[in-house]
């Protein structure tokens, strides 16, 4: 997939006869997305459960309720069991007595922290490993994919609770972990692209004028790579969440008493049978977040990429 | 061929060894220290101090690494630093529930998304081509222990409660044993592990098989008069596989990482329930001969591809 730079498009617009307005790709492409019910349904959920995040505090305010406060006396059953969804807690309460809404919403910040930065971290370290290895090729290339593949093909979830016994469960160990395990899969996807971009005539033109390699690299490879990582980071975002999820569910990702929606789903596992909000909320709330951003990014890379679409193929 | 697969042993096995020594290092270079662990918090210091000299902890690194490697050749894998067990023998008794637990689940993804990929493919924008796509996204979306806590909610619990008891909620009994109740235990399980790969593999089939059966030799295939199946299951799918069984290699070799949410969820003794267990107490001759055992499923998945390749597509069969 070759997309036209940014720059490009705009001296195309210039040159456009008055009265036509030219529009680049990345126009068309937000045009496009901005007319799929998929994009904007997905988009919104996220916004919403973003702006719900961020609000945590001010729910848990309102209702009177902290995420770690327990309610020994109207939370739990003179059983010891959860109290089921009622006018005092909205979603009810887990095991413990809290109030499952409040914990929730803070568990939200968890994920979208873990995903959104660990995929950052990752899409910059395996834009820059990629493009080093596409780019420069011989000897580097040889070590920097050999170690891709070596990462991609091992039992990552193995390593990544070695990591995190070893290091202690923490919220930057997570996602650090998570980042280590997942900027291969970009890094390969560059490398790729660098490679037959090298052999472009431009590229030949930016070094006969004396451009640097990292030049080379970053200004005139980096922008026609964008459109393919940023439809690659974005469906890496909910596989980090999963991931996230996964870690703290085997009580190894941020430890307790931080409420995350899989540690949430690790302590309903005893109690599913008497109290179905507590498992059911926590999975609803993982379960929409995953969905929003799977559903997003398959709709960007159709917005980026219309023929893929049309073809039938590209799915994968 | 031979050298080839020779060649393709040898890099395995240097995989194999240089995974080793940075397992064995990074519990080395990591701040924690296994003989206060296992003296316990009340411990005096010449307790831990004599745990450690019977562990040989205190040795120089270089000579625990030299003996390390000296037992690995002659098979030995050491002791458990908790339950003194021999690892081989721990290693042993935990194979047969994950390689019951992996078979199955392989055969059923393979079975399910090779079959839903095909279907989709001869019929794109029908039915189960739509479904298929829902399936993928749903397979992405949900993270395996969701799916086994769903299927345990459903098929267990509320058919328990209806007083049907068709599977249990976990726990495992040996196919010489009992082998109808040796399939009840993993049937779930098996599901489990599945759900989550054959939505991959079916999308992977579908687009794979659509660009092969756009190929020359299919349309002289059917100009021949073939019927449609043969062309698509004898001409189209051959090749189509090709990309599948690469990544069946690496989904086999990271197989041990994928079911330790599959055995914890539905408390199977396998080895992915060793690997954490042992991970969690820094049990390092356990883990260790987990994560070897590990790494041999990835080089033996990977000669296994390799030759796979051969079978299907005579072009990359080395002369």
């Amino acid at each position: 997939m070759t997309i036209t730079a940014p720059g490009q498009a705009a001296a195309d617009a210039a040159a456009a006869p008055v009265g036509v307005q030219g529009r680049g790709p990345w126009q068309l492409a937000w045009e496009r997305l901005r007319r799929d019910p998929v994009a904007v349904v997905s988009a919104a959920t996220l916004v919403l459960i973003t702006v719900a995040a961020v609000a945590a505090p001010l729910v848990a305010h309102a209702v009177g309720h902290g995420p770690d406060d327990q309610y020994h006396d109207i939370g739990v059953t003179t059983a010891g069991l959860p109290v089921g969804p009622s006018r005092t807690f909205l979603l009810g309460t887990d095991n413990l007595g809290r109030d499952l809404l409040v914990r929730i919403l803070y568990g939200a910040r968890i994920s979208l922290l873990v995903g959104v930065v660990a995929t950052v971290a990752a899409t910059v370290a395996g834009v820059v490993v990629g493009l080093a290895a596409g780019y420069l090729g011989g000897a580097v290339d040889v070590v920097l994919a050999r170690f891709m593949d070596m990462v991609l093909s091992f039992p990552y979830l193995l390593l990544a609770i070695a990591l995190v016994s070893v290091f202690g469960s923490s919220l930057t160990i997570s996602m650090l972990v998570i980042a280590f395990f997942s900027w291969a899969a970009i890094g390969r996807v560059v490398r790729g692209q660098a490679l037959s971009i090298r052999e472009k005539e431009y590229v030949e033109a930016s070094w006969s004028i004396g451009s640097g390699p990292l030049r080379v690299m970053f200004v005139d490879i980096l922008p026609n790579l964008l459109a393919p990582v940023l439809v690659l980071a974005t469906l890496l975002v909910p596989a980090a969440i999963v991931f996230e999820a996964t870690l703290s569910f085997l009580g190894l990702g941020v430890p307790p008493p931080t409420p995350t929606w899989g540690g949430m789903l690790s302590d309903s596992l005893g109690f599913y049978q008497v109290a179905w909000w507590f498992p059911l909320f926590p999975g609803l709330a993982l379960l929409a977040t995953t969905l929003a951003f799977n559903l997003l990014g398959d709709s960007v890379r159709d917005a980026l990429d219309p023929a893929a679409r049309r073809a039938g193929g590209g799915d994968r | 061929m031979g050298r080839f697969l020779a060649r393709r042993a040898l890099f395995g096995l240097l995989v194999l060894w240089i995974v080793s020594g940075a397992v064995f290092l990074l519990f080395f270079v990591a701040p924690h220290d296994p003989a206060r662990l296992i003296a316990g918090r009340l411990a005096t210091p010449q307790t831990v101090a004599l745990v450690n000299h019977r562990l040989g902890l205190d040795r120089p690194l270089p000579d625990q690494y030299a003996s390390f490697v000296w037992r690995l050749l002659h098979g030995d894998f050491g002791y458990s630093y908790y339950s003194s067990a021999p690892v081989g023998q721990l290693l042993a008794s935990r194979l047969p529930v994950t390689a019951s637990l992996a078979l199955g689940g392989a055969v059923l993804w393979l079975v399910v998304g090779i079959g839903v990929g095909v279907a989709a493919a001869r019929r794109p924008r029908s039915l189960v081509d739509r479904g298929g796509a829902v399936l993928m996204l749903a397979g992405l979306s949900m993270p395996t222990f969701l799916v086994g806590l769903l299927l345990i909610y459903f098929l267990f619990f509320r058919m328990h409660l209806a007083g049907i008891t068709v599977f249990p909620p976990g726990g495992y009994v040996p196919l010489t044993q009992d082998p109808v109740g040796w399939a009840q235990h993993l049937v779930l399980p098996w599901v489990t592990l599945a759900a989550v790969t054959a939505a991959t593999y079916s999308r992977l089939t579908r687009s794979s098989m659509l660009e092969v059966l756009g190929e020359d030799y299919i349309r002289t295939a059917r100009s021949k008069g073939l019927s449609e199946d043969r062309v698509v299951y004898r001409h189209g799918l051959r090749s189509a596989l090709t990309p599948v069984v690469t990544l069946l290699g690496i989904d086999v070799g990271t197989l041990l990482g994928g079911v330790i949410v599959t055995e914890q969820v539905f408390g199977l003794p396998g080895l992915g329930q060793l690997a954490w267990q042992s991970v969690t107490t820094q049990d390092l001759p356990v883990i260790i001969g987990t994560v070897l055992v590990a790494s041999a499923f990835i080089v033996v998945a990977n000669l296994l591809v390799d030759l796979g390749y051969a079978l299907l597509d005579p072009r990359v069969r080395p002369s």
